[in-house]
């Protein structure tokens, strides 16, 4: 007998999708990797896609992706999501493709295919994970983390003589032609969860236009690589990362059009 | 430009341009690569030749740029290929461990050229390590095969399809700048002469009737990852059990065998020619699949003959493999030129004639 999807007089508000596995994630509590995740599968599951949608995982913390997404991934080499995605969408244009990465992966390693695949405005999605750390290598410094920051690789906190500046590649990306939408997000409440799974539902919608790449930016923390709790890197996300990646579009579709 | 008829034709074309054609008629579905001299005439013929087939051909950022889309493409199930020479092939070797490790069907194009380093465009065989023993890290093998003409350019690439799709791993066509340009008359087989294999595996968008396809070379728990390790290497034996191939030219009556591949097997036949008309018994045995290589064969010529020299355009690298086949049964001799040197069939008989005692002490007899 099929259950009635309300029962007991209780409204039902918030289910698993069925997008996402029954494999238990192996985040760490309170990462945003785990949050980003659903909202993702939420959107597909929401759209109807998931017989249309291929993902591509990254090497980082999320090169597990695959197991809690629960449609067809390939799981790329360390920087090369974006190249693996363009490979997929150029044989299966009809099909949805995203990529998911971190920043060493994106930013770092990653760097000249994630310019160039937006340049060519491949029609993809891409979702790019910014905790300004490697958090799978066990907490070094990234191309996104800010100066000052601690990490088992700059000590003594990111000098930029010695280490550069943090790398705002999505400020970057959306000045490129090949861009569509480009946007900055975050995950540290329930509100900005809301507006980033806005921003992936619009991003599938605009793949069907073929006008060019989707690129979203999360701002997420890594309690074990900043060595806090969750809460506390929440709020230290707040005060330390926002002032230098702020939130909001960085390019739109009505300026697209323009 | 060529038309795509049902039935083979007589061409004449560039090696390169042989092999990119050829890829066509093979059913190619996408094309991803770089230019490097001496093969950029396959990126070249197959942009200005793509709006006439259902086929991708794009230019990608870098070679590690192209291969990782190669592997995208191939895990979505797509008949692809790539090309690029020395240096390039080297900036693929992670991916294509990557592919082999994902079981992803594919075939590579290695026109090479002199190394290392920068080194030069004219043609060589240093890579025949890389492209044999595996190349990027891991335990894993290549099918490579090494095409002698233009005919085989063209060839090669159906079986180079063929073999990787069969076996679900990386093909190579192991060649050279001298062959790749080089114009002969060769047969164009015709087009939809290969059919496509069904890849129940692809990521193709998870239907509700089955399981999500996930490509993956990740396996974090070692009993696991020593599994599919020893899948692949019974899958390579396998593949060494059934595909091997040469060619074997004079060899019965043979006091020395020459053993080379590609381009100086050619040299070689012409140098046995001159040997024989000076009444030197010469045979030559010219490997065509370098991995599986054909030890067997070399094994058991190696018991009949006097002695093997092997003339490669490197510094003795398949000369490693002829003496793990050999087994000290006879002498091996070794002729190399390098850094884009190409030896001439007179070098090579002053190589066969400066073999010294048994050739001589049976010639004698
Ligand atoms: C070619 C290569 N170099 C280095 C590594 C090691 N490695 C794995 S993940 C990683 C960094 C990941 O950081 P990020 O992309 O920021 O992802 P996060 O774990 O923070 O989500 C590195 C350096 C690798 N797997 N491959
Ligand atoms: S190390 Fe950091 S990024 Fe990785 S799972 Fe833990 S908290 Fe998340
Ligand atoms: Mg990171």
């Amino acid at each position: 007998m099929d259950l009635p999807p309300i029962t007991n007089g209780f409204e039902l508000v918030y289910k698993k999708p069925q997008t996402l596995t029954e494999t238990p994630m192996h985040y760490c509590p309170g990462c945003g990797h785990g949050v980003v995740h659903r909202v993702l599968m939420e959107v597909i599951e929401e759209m109807g896609i998931q017989d249309r949608t291929i993902g591509v995982a990254p090497v980082g913390c999320s090169v597990f992706a695959y197991d809690y997404m629960n449609v067809d991934m390939q799981e790329a080499a360390h920087g090369r999501a974006s190249a693996v995605a363009t490979g997929i969408k150029r044989v299966l244009p009809d099909r949805f493709v995203y990529s998911y990465q971190g920043d060493g992966d994106l930013a770092a390693i990653g760097t000249a295919e994630t310019i160039h695949t937006v340049n060519r405005g491949e029609n993809i999605l891409m979702v790019f994970i910014n905790n300004g750390i490697y958090g799978m290598t066990g907490g070094q410094m990234a191309p996104t983390s800010i100066l000052g920051m601690k990490t088992t690789t700059s000590p003594f906190g990111r000098d930029s003589k010695l280490a550069g500046h943090p790398l705002k590649i999505t400020n970057l990306i959306a000045q490129l032609p090949g861009a569509f939408y480009v946007t900055r997000h975050a995950v540290h409440t329930a509100n900005a969860v809301r507006k980033l799974k806005k921003a992936i539902h619009s991003s599938f919608e605009y793949q069907l236009l073929n006008k060019g790449t989707c690129f979203i930016e999360v701002l997420s923390n890594c309690p074990s690589g900043w060595k806090m709790t969750p809460a506390e890197s929440n709020k230290w996300l707040e005060e330390n990362m926002f002032p230098i990646y702020p939130l909001g579009d960085l390019k739109t579709p009505s300026q697209t059009m323009n | 430009m060529p038309t795509h008829k049902e039935k083979s034709e007589v061409l004449l074309m560039k090696g390169n341009e042989a092999l990119a054609e050829a890829a066509f008629r093979a059913g190619l579905q996408a094309y991803f690569g770089y230019p490097i001299t001496p093969q950029s005439e396959v990126i070249e013929y197959l942009m200005a030749e793509q709006p006439k087939h259902d086929c991708v051909v794009l230019q990608a950022e870098s070679e590690v740029a192209a291969i990782n889309m190669i592997f995208g493409a191939s895990g979505a199930g797509a008949r692809v290929m790539t090309s690029s020479s020395g240096p390039g092939i080297s900036l693929m070797q992670e991916g294509i461990s990557y592919m082999a490790a994902s079981q992803l069907p594919c075939l590579i194009v290695n026109v090479q050229r002199g190394g290392p380093g920068l080194g030069t465009i004219q043609p060589s065989q240093g890579d025949y390590f890389q492209a044999t023993k595996g190349g990027g890290h891991g335990d894993y093998r290549l099918i490579v095969l090494a095409p002698a003409s233009v005919q085989e350019m063209a060839d090669f690439v159906f079986d180079g399809f063929r073999l990787a799709e069969k076996y679900r791993n990386p093909a190579m066509i192991l060649t050279d700048g001298a062959l790749g340009q080089m114009m002969e008359k060769l047969e164009m087989p015709p087009k939809g002469s290969l059919p496509y294999p069904e890849t129940p595996w692809a990521t193709t968008g998870k239907r509700k009737d089955r399981k999500r396809n996930v490509v993956t070379s990740l396996f974090m728990q070692p009993e696991k990852m020593e599994e599919v390790n020893l899948h692949l290497q019974e899958k390579y034996r396998l593949i060494e059990e059934t595909e091997v191939r040469y060619e074997e030219i004079d060899v019965d009556d043979a006091d020395v065998l020459l053993v080379a591949f590609g381009l100086v097997a050619r040299i070689c036949e012409k140098a046995m020619h001159l040997a024989r008309e000076k009444g030197l018994r010469v045979g030559l045995l010219r490997p065509i699949t370098l991995f599986p290589y054909p030890s067997k064969r070399l094994a058991e010529l190696s018991s009949k003959v006097g002695s093997v020299l092997t003339v490669e355009m490197n510094a003795g690298q398949m000369l490693e493999d002829v003496r793990l086949a050999v087994e000290g049964r006879c002498p091996v001799h070794f002729k190399g030129r390098m850094g884009g040197m190409i030896p001439s069939p007179e070098e090579v008989l002053e190589a066969i004639e400066a073999i010294p005692a048994k050739l001589h002490v049976e010639l004698q007899r």
